[in-house]
C-alpha cells in the first residue's frame, strides 16, 4: 500500500506542498483533483523519486510502500521506480527504438539478457495494454506510426513490463480524443485487478467516472480525501463542492 | 498612380531580388573555385597518385602514396583518441554536471575551438615532441585531437540539448540507471545529429596543415611508424606547391583535388546519414 | 463565479414552487368543500389538478434535461435528483385532493355521520405538514422538515382514531354504512397526503444535508 504523511516540498525554497497526507488503498484507482497550481504533479512525482532529479527541489515528510519508507538513505531510487511506475501527459515512446524494443526497454536497459524472456515480456505487456492485437504484425516499426492513444498505450505496456506494484498516471488522458481515452479508463480497469493506480486528473467527469477513492488538493494542501461516490454525491467541505461543482478553479 | 499594395509588392520583389544577388556573390565563386580545381587536378588524377611514392622532379610518376596512408594514420589516431573523449565529454555536461560547471566547461571549448591551429601545433611540439627530441606522426595526432576534441564536444552537446527532456523523463521512470539513459537512450535519439559532427569534426582536421610543419614534419619516404615523422597529404601539397617545379605543381592541383573531394564526400555521407535517418522514423 | 446553470437551478427550483403553489390551494379548496359542505368548489379542483399533472410532465423533462447536460455533482446533483421525487409526491397529492373531492360531492348532500371537528382536524394537520415541507425546501431548513417527519405518527394516529369511530358507526346503525365507506376513503387519502409531505420532507433533508433518513427501522441496524 502506497501512503504519504506529512509530505512537504519546496522548489528552491518555494513550497508548493505544504504537508500531505494521504493513503492509496492497493487494487484500487485513486484520484487527485483540484486547479492548475495546486501541486498534483509535484505531489505525484514524489512517489517515485522523480524529485532526486530536479535541483532545488527538497522533499521532507515520509512516503512509505508497503510500510517501508521510500526516501530512507538505503534505498536506491532506481529500485524505487522499477516497484512504482510511471505515465506522463503526452506519450513519450522512444522514438528511435522500434515498438516492441520500447516495449521491453525497461527491461533490457536494467541488465536482462534472455531473448526469450525479452519477447514474452513484451507479448504479456503489449496484451496487458490492449495493444497487442493492433501490433502484433508491426514490432518493428516505428512508434511515431502509431496514433496518439496507441502510443499512451504503448507507454503504459513499456511501463507494466517491468512489472511495478504502483502505476501513477500524470494526466493521461488530456492529449487524447474521447474514444483513446475511454479506451485508457478500460484498461485502468483491468489493471486494477493487479496494481494499484494513481491518477493525476484536471477533468473532473474523469473522476468521477474512473476511480474508486479521490482526493481534492488545493495550493498545496490536503482538502478532502473520500470515496469518489461521496466526494461527488455529497462531500464534506465546501471548498471541494465549490470546486467539483464548478463555482471556482 | 502606384497602390499602396501594388507598393509592397514591388519592395518585396527589390528585397527578394537584392538576397538573390548576395546568395550568388557568395556562392559563384565558390564554384568558380571547385570548378578550377577540377580542371587543374585532374590532369593527375590517375592510380599512380595513390600507388606510387614521390620521386625527384623531372621525373615521371610520381605519387603521394606517402602523404595519403599517412593522412589516413595522423587522423585516424586523432579521431580513435578525440572522438570518444569529446562524446564522453559532452555527456558529461549536459547529463550529469551541475549548471555551472557545465557552463564553464563549455565556455572552456568555446575558447578552445577558436584558437588558430598553429598555435595547437605548438603546443603538441612542446609536450610530444621536445620530450621524445624527435618529430612523430603520434604528435601529429595529438595536435590534430587538441584541434578536434572542442569541436566535438560543442556539436555532441548541442545535439544532446535537442533531444526532449521527456525521453529522459520516460527512462528514469522506468527504473534505468542515469548513464544507461545517457548511453543508449539520450545519445542514441542524438546520434543522427551527433555522428555528423563527428563527420564534419574529421573532415576539418584532415585538412590543417600548419601543425603538421613542427609536429608530423613530413617524409618523403613511406613510413606508418607512429614514433617518427610522417608525411600528410596537406603539408605536401604545401611543399609541392612552393616549389618551383611544374610536375610538382600539377600534383598539387592533384592532391588539393583529392583532399576537396574527400570532404566533399565526408559532407554528402553525414547529409546521407540524416536523409537515411529520417526516412526511417517515417516508414 | 456565476455560472449558466445556476440560473437554470433557481428557474427549476421557482418552477418546482408554482407546482407546490398549485397543490396548496388545491388542498385549501378540499379542506373548505369538507367543512363548508359545499361542492362549489369542485370545478375549479378538477381544473388545479389538470394543472398540476402539466406541471408534472414539463418539469420532469427539465430535470431529465439538466441531468444529460450538465452532468451535475455534489449538491446541484441532490436538487435535481430529489426534484424528480418530489415532483411526482405533489402531483399524487393533488390527485388525492381530487379524490376527496369527488367524495365530497356525494357526501356533502347527506347529514353527516361524524360527531366532532376530527375530520377538520385531520384536514389541517396535513395541510400542515405540506406546507411545512414545501417551506422547508425554499427556505433551507432542516429543522422543518424533520418536525413534519415527527408529525406523521399523529396524524396517522389520528387517522386510526376517526377510522375506529366510522368502524363502531357502520357496526350500530347499517343505515351510514355508505357514508361511512365514503369518509374511510377520504381519510385514508388525508393519510396518504400526510404520508407524500413526509417523503417530500425526507428529500429536502437529502438535498440539504446529503443522508438518506427514509425507512428508520433498517437505518438503525446499519
Amino acid at each position: 500500500m502506497l501512503a504519504c504523511k506529512d509530505l512537504k516540498i519546496e522548489f528552491d525554497r518555494k513550497p508548493v506542498l505544504k504537508g500531505v497526507s494521504l493513503t492509496f488503498p492497493p487494487r484500487k484507482i485513486s484520484a487527485i483533483i483540484g486547479p492548475s497550481g495546486c501541486g498534483k504533479s509535484t505531489l505525484l512525482r514524489a512517489f517515485n523519486r522523480m524529485h532526486d532529479l530536479t535541483r532545488g527541489a527538497k522533499v521532507t515528510g515520509s512516503v512509505t510502500l508497503n510500510d517501508r519508507e521510500i526516501y530512507a538513505d538505503d534505498e536506491d531510487p532506481v529500485l524505487i521506480r522499477r516497484r512504482i511506475g510511471m505515465v506522463f501527459q503526452k506519450p513519450n515512446p522512444f522514438p528511435t527504438l522500434s515498438i516492441f524494443e520500447n516495449a521491453i526497454a525497461g527491461l533490457r536497459l536494467s541488465g536482462v539478457r534472455d531473448k526469450n524472456a525479452l519477447k514474452e515480456a513484451a507479448e504479456q505487456a503489449l496484451t496487458d495494454a490492449a495493444l497487442w492485437d493492433e501490433v502484433k504484425d508491426r514490432l518493428k516499426s516505428n512508434p511515431t506510426t502509431l496514433s496518439g492513444g496507441q502510443q499512451q498505450r504503448l507507454c503504459i505496456a513499456r511501463a507494466l513490463a517491468v512489472d511495478p506494484e504502483v502505476l501513477l498516471m500524470d494526466e493521461p488522458c488530456s492529449a487524447l480524443d474521447p474514444i483513446a481515452t475511454a479506451k485508457i479508463e478500460e484498461l485502468m480497469f483491468r489493471l486494477r485487478e493487479r496494481l494499484t493506480l494513481v491518477i493525476v486528473t484536471h477533468n473532473m467527469q474523469q473522476a468521477a467516472r474512473a476511480s474508486d477513492r479521490t482526493a481534492f488538493l488545493w495550493m498545496g494542501e490536503l482538502v478532502e480525501a473520500d470515496d469518489t461516490e461521496v466526494i461527488f454525491t455529497s462531500p464534506k467541505k465546501s471548498m471541494t463542492e465549490d470546486y467539483i461543482t464548478g463555482r471556482f478553479g | 498612380m502606384i497602390r499602396g499594395h501594388q507598393l509592397r509588392k514591388i519592395r518585396g520583389r527589390c528585397m527578394e531580388a537584392v538576397c538573390l544577388l548576395a546568395a550568388l556573390v557568395a556562392v559563384l565563386p565558390l564554384f568558380a573555385f571547385l570548378w578550377h580545381l577540377a580542371a587543374k587536378g585532374a590532369s593527375s588524377l590517375s592510380p599512380a597518385l595513390f600507388t606510387h611514392l614521390p620521386m625527384p622532379p623531372g621525373e615521371a610518376g610520381g605519387g603521394m602514396k606517402n602523404a595519403i596512408l599517412g593522412s589516413l594514420l595522423v587522423v585516424g589516431t586523432a579521431t580513435v583518441a578525440g572522438i570518444p573523449l569529446g562524446i564522453g565529454a559532452a555527456i558529461f555536461m549536459t547529463e550529469f554536471a551541475r549548471p555551472t560547471v557545465a557552463s564553464v566547461l563549455r565556455f572552456a571549448c568555446d575558447v578552445l575551438s577558436g584558437i588558430p591551429s598553429i598555435v595547437m601545433g605548438l603546443l603538441a611540439y612542446e609536450i610530444v615532441v621536445v620530450p621524445l627530441h624527435h618529430f612523430s606522426a603520434f604528435s601529429g595526432s595529438v595536435a590534430l585531437a587538441f584541434i578536434m576534441l572542442p569541436v566535438v564536444v560543442i556539436t555532441t552537446q548541442e545535439m544532446l540539448h535537442l533531444v526532449p527532456h521527456s525521453l529522459r523523463e520516460a527512462g528514469h521512470a522506468l527504473g534505468i540507471p542515469t548513464w544507461r539513459i545517457a548511453a543508449s537512450i539520450t545519445l542514441r535519439a542524438a546520434a543522427p545529429g551527433v555522428l555528423t559532427g563527428m563527420i564534419l569534426a574529421v573532415s576539418r582536421i584532415a585538412g590543417e596543415t600548419a601543425p603538421m610543419l613542427f609536429t608530423a614534419f613530413g617524409n618523403p619516404f613511406l613510413s606508418l611508424d607512429p614514433k617518427a615523422p610522417i608525411s600528410t597529404l596537406p603539408h605536401m601539397i604545401f611543399n609541392y606547391a612552393i616549389s618551383p617545379y611544374d610536375d610538382w605543381h600539377r600534383l598539387a592541383w592533384g592532391g588539393a583535388l583529392i583532399l576537396v573531394l574527400g570532404i566533399l564526400g565526408a559532407t554528402l555521407l553525414s547529409r546521407f546519414i540524416l536523409w537515411w535517418h529520417q526516412r526511417s522514423l517515417n516508414s | 463565479m456565476a455560472r449558466p446553470f445556476d440560473a437554470e437551478l433557481r428557474d427549476l427550483k421557482f418552477n418546482l414552487l408554482t407546482m407546490a403553489g398549485l397543490v396548496e390551494e388545491m388542498l385549501q379548496l378540499t379542506r373548505q368543500t369538507l367543512a363548508e359542505r359545499s361542492n362549489h368548489k369542485a370545478e375549479r379542483i378538477a381544473l388545479l389538478d389538470r394543472q398540476v399533472d402539466e406541471a408534472e410532465l414539463k418539469l420532469d423533462q427539465v430535470c431529465i434535461d439538466l441531468l444529460a447536460l450538465r452532468a451535475p455533482f455534489a449538491s446541484d446533483l441532490r436538487l435535481i435528483a430529489s426534484a424528480l421525487k418530489i415532483i411526482p409526491e405533489l402531483e399524487r397529492i393533488g390527485d388525492h385532493c381530487a379524490n376527496i373531492a369527488r367524495r365530497a360531492l356525494v357526501l356533502n348532500g347527506q347529514p353527516s355521520v361524524l360527531r366532532g371537528r376530527d375530520l377538520d382536524r385531520l384536514g389541517a394537520d396535513t395541510q400542515s405538514m405540506v406546507h411545512r415541507a414545501l417551506d422547508a425546501f425554499v427556505n433551507g431548513d432542516a429543522a422543518l422538515a424533520r418536525t413534519v417527519i415527527r408529525d406523521d405518527d399523529q396524524v396517522d394516529a389520528l387517522y386510526l382514531s376517526i377510522y375506529s369511530e366510522l368502524l363502531r358507526g357502520m357496526l350500530a346503525d347499517p343505515l351510514c354504512i355508505e357514508r361511512s365507506s365514503h369518509l374511510i376513503i377520504v381519510i385514508k387519502n388525508w393519510e396518504r397526503i400526510a404520508d407524500e409531505a413526509t417523503n417530500i420532507a425526507e428529500e429536502v433533508l437529502f438535498i440539504l444535508e446529503g443522508v438518506n433518513v427514509k425507512h428508520s427501522y433498517l437505518q438503525e441496524h446499519a
